[in-house]
């Protein structure tokens, strides 16, 4: 008989334990970003897909069209397609399509490019109506940033085009 | 748990059940055919294959570096931890070695990801038994894991940041800040947790005595993990085999004694708490250095040989065992999964049940079916 | 609606059929609107911030999308027992509202038996529940709606001994007679058993969570209102909430003072106010339960009631009505 009045005693407190807990976050603070309205700003490691990078004493990317990275990527993302310079050693790229779609974000790619010329883009709003929306030029992607910006830019690349301008 | 007061009934009144793959709670592609006589379980069949995507074959086809992404989406909860697992798999094999700061940065990544496995866990494991609450609060402490693997790895679900021969990015003061900080505020949120739901006699009562899972049997069906510690058996891969630095550190092996679904709650949540346990002394004891080997091949070809990681997954016992045959691809690489013994076990456990109970069983074993299909 | 109307009865039944389909359907829009930011500021998240400042024109768009979207007959369904189930849970809970006390004359009908009109209509929802089950034509529509029998009969016990303690207390089953004997001192400072009593078996009653296995939300299946579609599951969600109302409204009624003041100290404030206020508290208190706690099994849920509400609600009126004798 006790213990039946004791269980429902403390199963009774135990009830009212937790309701004291979630009315204390009543009064809390809300957690939620109301997106798109207010944005949460990215970790500066965030992965979004691959770009080039441009440097300062060039001005444009280093990307000798090796093809490390099409050979490292093991979704088959990367489509590299390079000239020989007559004047340089190395050739220069003329053509570095990338394939979202397919991509898993490893940073096999950034990690083997010899010129360090790869890095992860802060894209993360890319929408599109099609698979080819997927389909990114880096080459036009870059000059438009270097056509953007006035100044030279240096590594980081904080500029955000926008979407899956090519 | 109700006693079944029918007698064994005429076959006609048996009927089956498909838990169908599409399921309402957050396990994954699971189905179970359920045999059932009115409400108690007769017979109970997991079919498993829904999610399968040839991860070990892809292995056989690819570089060794090139197959880290995959192995973060096995189990997509203890991402890092099967990233770590892989690397130190082909660590043994290729013999490098990592540096120590690499193989604390490498625990204490690892020791985040379990907490945040086990948070996600609760989370859905009261939402299944109708407390949507407790569901947001551990996804909100949940955020606050997914920012500090993101600032150091800059993914928040699959990472792959372990590299062989160390991690592919150091740590930094903000990191350690952020984790400390992540430390303080768990260490209010646990009353709040045990207040809201621990002592919750509603709570209680449907997981008290429900899903007893024997330690003989558990041990026939490969149990591992909290599920297997609950039942009373000590035995996690950190003590018994222990892998990295984690001999290192001083923390407790929670157990249970009964083996049912209270005793599996209490086992992980207790289990979250030695994680923060072995971080703070990490945190203390890092050391300083190179994060990476110095040295590592680019294209990694071992000699021919074997090698075999176990070490411990959210869910239990996972290892990797790679066979090379001197190229540099992988010959075999198989993985094991925890979930697959877990899950199986419930053909044993399931019958004479109620079906009310069938979700809170499901959901204290703590199975992700991707890992079991991979 | 004073007395002082005297040819205009029909003036008064007119009016009184206005203010209560009005009333009730602005009350069941707020309350849905009310039970989403509940839970959101519960789960520290806003809930509904789109549709008109802070969601407020939310559940009127959702009344406006369930208006628009196609009823669907499931096949071999009664049809006519399939379409009269929704009605038929809708239509006694407006008939709770004829004798709920608002304010000190604002009784539609001050009937000498209003606490029995009430709970005598309110069991007409376990019959339409049955009947929208058993018409769907579905296995498990039947299974949530035979539990949700089962459920009801086994808490509508505790619920009217516990009126039953309030009533032997007036020695009236009449509303304003109630509460005028709350005057000085609310019951629920009397009887805080019977009160505890009467809210639990309340939410219950209303298939409210923690007990709200043949509602919608369930495991496996989804309940009784599975078929229903359209305004079909409409009319069901808004008898809920009206149901809810009606509950609270008769605990303020029967525990809570009604229009009293606490202590007698009014304030200055009219009676409907109080009554108003009580009664949104205690609804706003069965929704912050709901957001709390897990779900009760089922076997649970009815050894709960059968083992620990009967006995003690029993216990508690034998004592009540020993005391009465004595003193």
């Amino acid at each position: 008989m006790m213990s039946y009045l004791k269980s429902i005693v403390f199963g009774g407190l135990s009830l009212v334990e937790g309701m004291a807990v979630t009315f204390r976050r009543l009064f809390q603070p809300l957690v939620t970003v109301q997106y798109p309205r207010e944005k949460i700003p990215l970790s500066h490691a965030y992965r979004g897909h691959i770009e080039l990078k441009s440097f300062e004493d060039t001005g444009t990317h280093k990307c000798i069209a090796c093809g490390s990275c099409e050979r490292v990527c093991p979704s088959c993302v990367i489509r590299v397609k390079g000239v020989k310079q007559p004047a340089a050693s190395s050739k220069i790229a003329s053509q570095y399509i990338i394939d979202f779609s397919k991509c898993s974000l490893c940073g096999l790619c950034v990690e083997c490019c010899p010129t360090h010329t790869l890095q992860f883009s802060k894209e993360y709003e890319l929408v599109g109506e099609t698979r080819k929306d997927c389909i990114i030029d880096l080459i036009a992607r870059i000059a438009s940033q270097c056509d953007k910006s006035k100044t030279p830019e240096g590594s980081g690349g904080e500029k955000r085009t926008g979407g899956l301008a090519a | 748990m109700a006693e079944r007061q029918m007698d064994a009934p005429a076959t006609e009144q048996i009927y089956t059940l498909n838990l169908g793959p599409q399921h309402p709670s957050t396990h994954g592609v699971l189905r179970v055919l359920l045999d059932l006589d009115g409400e108690f379980i007769v017979k109970a069949d997991p079919v498993i294959g829904y999610c399968h995507r040839g991860h070990e074959k892809m292995a056989e086809n690819r570089l060794y570096k090139q197959f880290l992404p995959n192995t973060s989406r096995m189990d997509y909860l203890s991402g890092m931890l099967f990233n770590h697992g892989f690397v130190l798999a082909v660590e043994r094999l290729t013999g490098i070695e990592a540096p120590e700061r690499a193989k604390y940065i490498r625990v204490i990544v690892s020791e985040l990801n379990r907490i945040s496995s086990h948070l996600l866990w609760f989370g859905t494991y009261l939402m299944d038994l109708g407390g949507f609450t407790p569901f947001l609060y551990a996804f909100d402490d949940r955020e606050h894991i997914l920012d500090i693997l993101d600032s150091v790895s800059g993914s928040r679900l699959t990472y792959s940041y372990c590299r062989f021969g160390g991690v592919c990015r150091d740590v930094d003061q903000a990191f350690v800040e952020m984790t400390r900080a992540f430390l303080k505020r768990m260490a209010g949120r646990w009353t709040d947790y045990e207040k809201l739901v621990s002592r919750n006699i509603i709570f209680i009562n449907r997981t008290r005595r429900v899903g007893v899972i024997d330690r003989e049997l558990a041990r026939q069906y490969g149990v591992t993990g909290p599920n297997l510690r609950a039942c009373g058996v000590a035995f996690d891969v950190r003590k018994a085999e222990p892998y990295e630095v984690y001999d290192r550190f001083d923390f407790d092996i929670p157990t249970g004694s009964r083996g049912d679904a209270l005793d599996r709650y209490c086992v992980r949540f207790e289990e979250m708490r030695q994680s923060c346990r072995i971080i703070e002394q990490a945190l203390d004891s890092l050391p300083g250095g190179r994060f990476l080997a110095p040295k590592i091949p680019q294209k990694i070809i071992p000699t021919k040989g074997e090698a075999y990681a176990a070490f411990e997954s959210a869910r239990g016992l996972a290892a990797f065992y790679l066979v090379s045959d001197g190229g540099s691809r992988p010959y075999r690489c198989h993985i094991r999964a925890p979930s697959f013994g877990n899950l199986n076990v419930l053909t044993e456990v399931l019958p004479d049940t109620m079906l009310a109970d069938t979700i809170s069983i499901l959901g204290s074993i703590d199975v992700v079916i991707p890992e079991i299909d991979r | 609606m004073s007395e002082g109307f005297q040819g205009s009865e029909w003036l008064r039944v007119i009016l009184g059929l206005l203010i209560v389909l009005g009333f009730s359907q602005f009350n069941a829009l707020f309350l849905v609107w009310l039970e989403r930011k509940v839970a959101g500021h519960i789960q520290l998240r806003p809930g509904p911030m789109e549709v008109g400042p802070h969601g407020l024109l939310q559940s009127v768009m959702d009344g406006v999308k369930l208006v628009g979207k196609e009823l669907i007959l499931p096949l071999q369904a009664d049809k006519r027992l399939f379409f009269v189930a929704p009605v038929m849970v809708f239509m006694p809970v407006l008939v709770g509202f004829l004798v709920l006390p608002f304010g000190p004359n604002l009784i539609i009908c001050d009937m000498n038996v209003g606490v029995l009109l009430v709970f005598a209509f309110s069991t007409f929802t376990v019959l339409a529940i049955l009947t929208g089950g058993w018409a769907s034509n579905n296995k498990y529509a039947l299974l949530g709606a035979v539990r949700s029998v089962a459920q009801n009969i086994a808490y509508e016990i505790p619920l009217l001994l516990a009126v039953l303690s309030v009533v032997i207390m007036v020695n009236s089953l009449s509303f304003s007679d109630i509460v005028n004997a709350q005057k000085n001192i609310w019951f629920i400072f009397l009887q805080p058993a019977a009160g505890l009593i009467y809210l639990i078996s309340a939410v219950a009653e209303t298939n409210r969570a923690p007990f709200d296995i043949p509602e919608a939300e369930s495991e496996l299946v989804a309940g009784f209102h599975t078929e229903y579609s359209g305004m079909g599951f409409g009319l069901f969600f808004l008898a809920e909430y009206t149901n809810m109302f009606i509950v609270c409204a008769i605990a303020t009624s029967l525990f809570f003072g009604g229009w009293n003041g606490l202590f007698g100290i009014s304030l200055g404030i009219p009676g409907v106010f109080w009554f108003l206020l009580k009664t949104y508290f205690l609804i706003f208190v069965i929704m912050w339960v709901r957001w709390t706690f897990p779900r009760v099994r089922f076997d649970q849920l009815m050894n709960f009631s059968w083992k620990v509400m009967i006995p003690v609600s029993l216990a508690n009126l034998i004592v009540t009505a020993v005391v009465i004798k004595l003193f």
